[in-house]
């Protein structure tokens, strides 16, 4: 997942707006993907971590949906999405990145990495957009992304880096079939 | 405070607590001590992170089965425990130890209104650099049940040495906290002293004996395909096989792995394969051709709940039918079944010595119950069997693979003896192995094959025979130690029983049995299947006094000792 | 796909069961869970008209996490099982579902002769190169030197090359794909759904718990250099000359998928019995 994302033909603000929502919903599904497996397994603080970063990024969603006012953010997305044929979504999660004795300084590590994507794929659409309305929405977009950075950032401090023995586990895995 | 025979223990946690790691070292503390112990555990359908639970039982005498009730219940944290209740069986006598920042005791505990106690296990660990709350709970458990902290010390020295110093040191500074911690605690029971033991200790699960006996029985050859819960011992067989000149290898899938057995036998290696019920169901057209072709060959069958994929990690014994009945045609073979951890050594031993003495496949029905737990046991004694073949000895004229002379076992050329040349063939032959379909042909190999199971001298290995009385309580495999535990409880309450339980279930001994009920006009059936396979077993091939009582449930939870001798008090006419 | 395409406008959420799934978190196959759902609501199936298939391991788990009917069948026979069922029922998407255990070792022949047969449906192999659900032993995929504790010191055996087996076998449509990037695997899987025939992807999907090493899988994938090509000979010439990372459709083959001889029309069963009358 080190690459960057193709950057899709955007043509309007509506365009800009359906992709960030989509962005962001892609997260919340994410998120919600990893609270789940913490649960499964037992890491009650990462799940409580994970639903609280979930419901962040569908308050941003939902944000950027009253930016959108009627538009159909969904449909847009989609159709974009079909052009968008290549590259993953720029805040997209890493699930490879999850672990069962995970800490939430590694959970705030995933999700410094997918908001600095984002404000990278936001940044280089503001650089490069013919249009100005475009232009003008994805600087705004950058700016909102940026308070993301700092605010994860900040969270980190409240968090230590974990010792090297952080995934150690004294019992041998289970097999089930 | 009372003394016990018995103390039993779990260890519960989640989320990589290492509850079983714990409980690994507590039975290897209590077995450097003297006691006998037995360890079991059940965990979550996760492959990490689960839940778990330890399970296990101390005493001075050897332990073959889990205790009616858990005396002490050290919780690390109750994460999703529910699952397992219905195991772990906590009584009003039960002292549950938790941590108060695990919150509210699990519903199965509070129901059973067990006394209970906080000792905040994660902060004390905290408190102890690099502390793990699992060698804390593994303090407090000591600290209770009055384990040495140096017998503890030592286990941790051992198991930890590849982790470091920081590493062991840290575990021993959260393993005396949590006995100091124990101080306070008072579980009103303590074991006696543990009497010396003459016999050196063990460590070990049925799995790895099976391993062993295969390997002091003779075999040389093993093919491996993994599945739950017998992959352990071909992972046992690896490298050790290898270590006395012998091979194992990995096979594609299960079909390939008993006919690789089968032409390893055929080349005159003595061979094995493990499997559990899935795979034994694949095994067994060619079960039947090593059964047509005379080759010697062992399947040992670690049974797991069934039917189809069933649950992989439980135990059960519903695949007598299959290993007794399972092959198509009429193919007498050897069936064979382990009644303990300890039997495992002596049973898969002998199943090779038969294999190999009577050209004949022999399934060996071990359990995911003895398979994969672990007890401290004493060194069991070795045994004389070591498989031996008749082998043909090359002769002028036509070698008659198949010859009928005399009690029914053929020698058997083996590849690379001039003049002994034949073609093994699962194609019904004559005397030479040439194929025929002649009616006398037929007969003669069908009788000569039977024949020479039915000849032979099993000797009084052939089941347990305990006690005497009106009743007897029959039952076989892994639940042999639970009856005779009831057994033994009822007999010193002044009721007689005895006990029956077949080592060879295949081919069935009629008149030993019919010796073995004189004097028994009642007979309890003990079995864990849904369908009463062993009853029908023993009604099939034997006869029975006119009164019957079956006492059988499927897994996942073990039939106990109170169980059985309840049955037999309410039949008391 | 032999129905004509609907487009339901089912979110690929829609596609995810309540039962949320036991692997390990960092295991590849959330994601590919994830193209699965992204794709099917690219491709507008109904639930109700999918069936997923599978065999045992951890892979196979899937069906069970998903909204569509779906088979966890026994160990290494889930191509036959859904051999037998879109052959009755041609009107059905059917994705078969495995790992490189159940697929490749257990599974082999079958994955030979499904090959062969050519009928219309997708393989979706979940390759970890390890046993994962029995704690570690190696599998067909496994580098001949991995040590684990069935083959101490490595197996010493050359991997199995699914790829190359497909191509040689008849395959109609064969990809490679790795789980780490799940929108690239669900345009993979909607175009080897849309492909007539038997569409085989390989799924790169990394077992964090007993192949921690391929963790590094994430680096050393690439898109594969050139578009598919129709000629299985040269598919074949670049697979087995690729360093095992190319990602992308690699054949898109032009075989007729298996045809089910329809009957023209029912006769009466009584004609049947004409032939014994003396």
């Amino acid at each position: 997942m080190s690459k960057a994302p193709s950057i899709p033909p955007i043509f309007s603000v509506a365009d800009l707006l359906a992709i960030a929502y989509r962005i962001e919903l892609d997260a919340v599904e994410r998120y919600g993907v990893l609270a789940d497996q913490m649960e499964t397994h037992n890491n009650p603080e990462l799940t409580r971590v994970f639903r609280d970063l979930s419901k962040a990024e569908s308050i941003h969603a939902a944000e950027i949906r009253e930016m959108a006012g009627d538009a159909d953010l969904n449909g847009r997305a989609s159709a974009l999405h079909s052009i968008w044929r290549k590259g993953e979504s720029p805040e997209e999660v890493d699930l490879g990145a999850a672990h069962y004795l995970m800490t939430p300084w590694h959970a705030l590590q995933l999700c410094l990495a997918g908001e600095k994507r984002a404000l990278a794929f936001f940044t280089s659409i503001a650089e490069t957009a013919k249009d100005a309305k475009v232009k003008e929405m994805a600087a705004e977009l950058v700016e909102e992304e940026a308070e993301h950075v700092n605010l994860v950032y900040r969270l980190l401090r409240k968090y230590p880096e974990p010792t090297d023995s952080w995934c150690e586990d004294g019992d041998p895995p289970a097999a089930q079939d | 405070m009372r003394e016990s025979e018995h103390i039993s223990v779990a260890i519960v946690g989640s989320g990589g607590a290492g509850a079983l790691t714990a409980g690994n070292f507590l039975l290897e503390a209590a077995s450097l001590a003297g006691w006998h112990g037995l360890l079991t555990r059940t965990v979550g359908p996760q492959i990490r992170g689960g839940e778990a639970a330890a399970l296990l039982r101390l005493a001075n005498r050897p332990v073959e089965c889990l205790a009616d009730r858990i005396d002490l219940m050290v919780g690390i944290d109750w994460l999703n425990v529910d699952r397992f209740g219905a195991e772990i069986e906590i009584g009003p006598q039960s002292l549950v130890v938790t941590d108060p920042a695990s919150g509210d005791l699990p519903a199965f505990v509070s129901r059973a209104g067990a006394r209970s106690a906080e000792v905040p296990i994660k902060d004390i660990a905290k408190s102890v650099p690099d502390g793990r709350p699992n060698m804390v709970a593994l303090g407090v458990a000591a600290g209770v049940l009055g384990l040495s902290e140096q017998d503890l010390s030592a286990v941790i020295e051992k198991r930890l040495a590849e982790k470091g110093d920081k590493a062991i040191d840290a575990s021993k500074a959260a393993l005396k906290a949590g006995i100091i911690a124990a101080a306070q605690l008072d579980l009103g029971l303590r074991l006696p002293p543990p009497k010396a033991r003459d016999a050196q200790c063990w460590l070990v699960s049925g799995n790895e004996m099976t391993g062993l006996g295969a390997i002091r029985g003779g075999v040389r050859f093993a093919a491996a395909y993994p599945i739950t819960p017998a992959s352990e011992i071909l992972e046992w067989l690896a490298p050790n096989l290898a270590k006395v000149g012998g091979l194992l290898f990995q096979a594609e899938d299960e079909l390939a792995a008993i006919n690789m057995a089968i032409g390893a036998s055929f080349g005159g290696t003595p061979a094995l394969t493990a499997t559990s019920g899935p795979g034994l169901s694949l095994m067994t057209e060619a079960i039947g051709l090593a059964t047509a072709t005379e080759i010697p060959v062992v399947i040992v069958d670690v049974m797991r709940a069934g039917p189809s994929t069933g649950i992989p990690t439980k135990s059960e014994q519903a695949d007598l039918n299959i290993a007794v009945y399972g092959l198509h045609g009429d193919a007498p073979h050897v069936v064979v079944a382990p009644q303990s951890i300890a039997d495992c050594l002596f049973t898969t031993q002998w199943a090779v010595y038969l294999a190999e003495v009577l050209q004949s496949p022999a399934v060996m029905l071990s359990d995911q119950f003895i398979g994969q737990a672990v007890a401290a046991i004493d060194r069991p004694a070795d045994v004389a069997f070591i498989g031996r073949r008749a082998t043909a000895v090359p002769q002028m004229g036509a070698y008659k693979r198949y010859a009928v002379a005399g009690g029914g076992v053929s020698p058997m050329a083996i590849p690379g003896m001039p003049g002994g040349q034949y073609t093994a063939d699962g194609l019904t032959h004559n005397e030479r192995g040439i194929p025929t379909s002649n009616e006398n042909d037929h007969r003669v190999q069908l009788d000569k094959r039977r024949g020479k199971l039915e000849q032979f001298s099993y000797g009084d290995h052939w089941a347990t025979l305990e006690g005497d009385g009106e009743v007897a309580v029959i039952t076989w495999g892994s639940l042999t130690g639970a009856a005779r535990e009831a057994v033994n409880q009822l007999r010193a309450g002044g009721f007689a029983v005895r006990l029956i339980a077949p080592r060879l279930l295949l081919p069935a001994q009629p008149e030993r049995l019919q010796a073995a009920l004189e004097g028994v006009d009642r007979v309890l059936i003990v079995e864990q299947t849904h369908g009463g396979q062993f009853h029908r077993y023993l009604r099939a091939h034997y006869d029975l006094p006119i009164e019957v009582r079956l006492l059988n449930r499927p897994g996942p939870l073990p039939i106990r000792a109170s169980e059985i001798a309840r049955a037999v008090m309410e039949w008391r006419s | 796909m032999s129905t004509a395409e609907t487009r339901t406008i089912c979110k690929p959420g829609d596609y995810k069961s309540d039962i949320k799934p036991i692997w390990c978190p960092g295991c590849g196959d959330y994601h590919v869970l994830l193209s699965f759902t992204r794709a099917f609501a690219q491709l507008g199936l109904r639930p109700e008209d999918t069936v997923v298939v599978s065999g045992i391991g951890c892979s196979s788990r899937i069906p069970a996490y998903l909204s569509c009917y779906g088979f966890h069948g026994v160990h290494g026979r889930s191509l036959a099982l859904a051999t037998g069922l879109k052959v009755s029922r041609p009107d059905l998407t059917v994705v078969v579902a495995s790992g490189d255990g159940d697929g490749y070792s257990i599974g082999g022949n079958h994955f030979i002769q499904a090959c062969r047969r050519n009928i219309d449906m997708t393989y979706v192999v979940m390759d970890n190169r390890v046993y994962g659900m029995t704690k570690g032993q190696p599998s067909p995929t496994t580098e001949p030197d991995f040590d684990t504790a069935l083959s101490p010191g490595g197996t010493g055996l050359s991997p199995f090359h699914p790829l190359v087996i497909a191509l040689a076998s008849g395959a109609n449509f064969v990809a490679r794909a790795f789980s780490g990037e799940p929108n690239e695997t669900a345009n993979i899987l909607v175009e080897a759904i849309r492909h007539p025939g038997f569409s085989f992807v390989e799924v790169l999907s990394p077992c964090v718990t007993f192949r921690p090493d391929e963790r590094e899988w994430k680096n050393l994938v690439h898109p594969a250099p050139v578009a598919a090509t129709s000629d299985p000979a040269k598919a074949a010439r670049r697979i087995m000359t690729d360093d095992g990372f190319n990602i992308g459709i690699l054949y898109r083959g032009e075989r007729r998928p298996y045809q089910i001889k329809a009957a023209t029309k029912a006769i009466d069963i009584g004609e049947l019995e004409k032939d014994f009358a003396l």
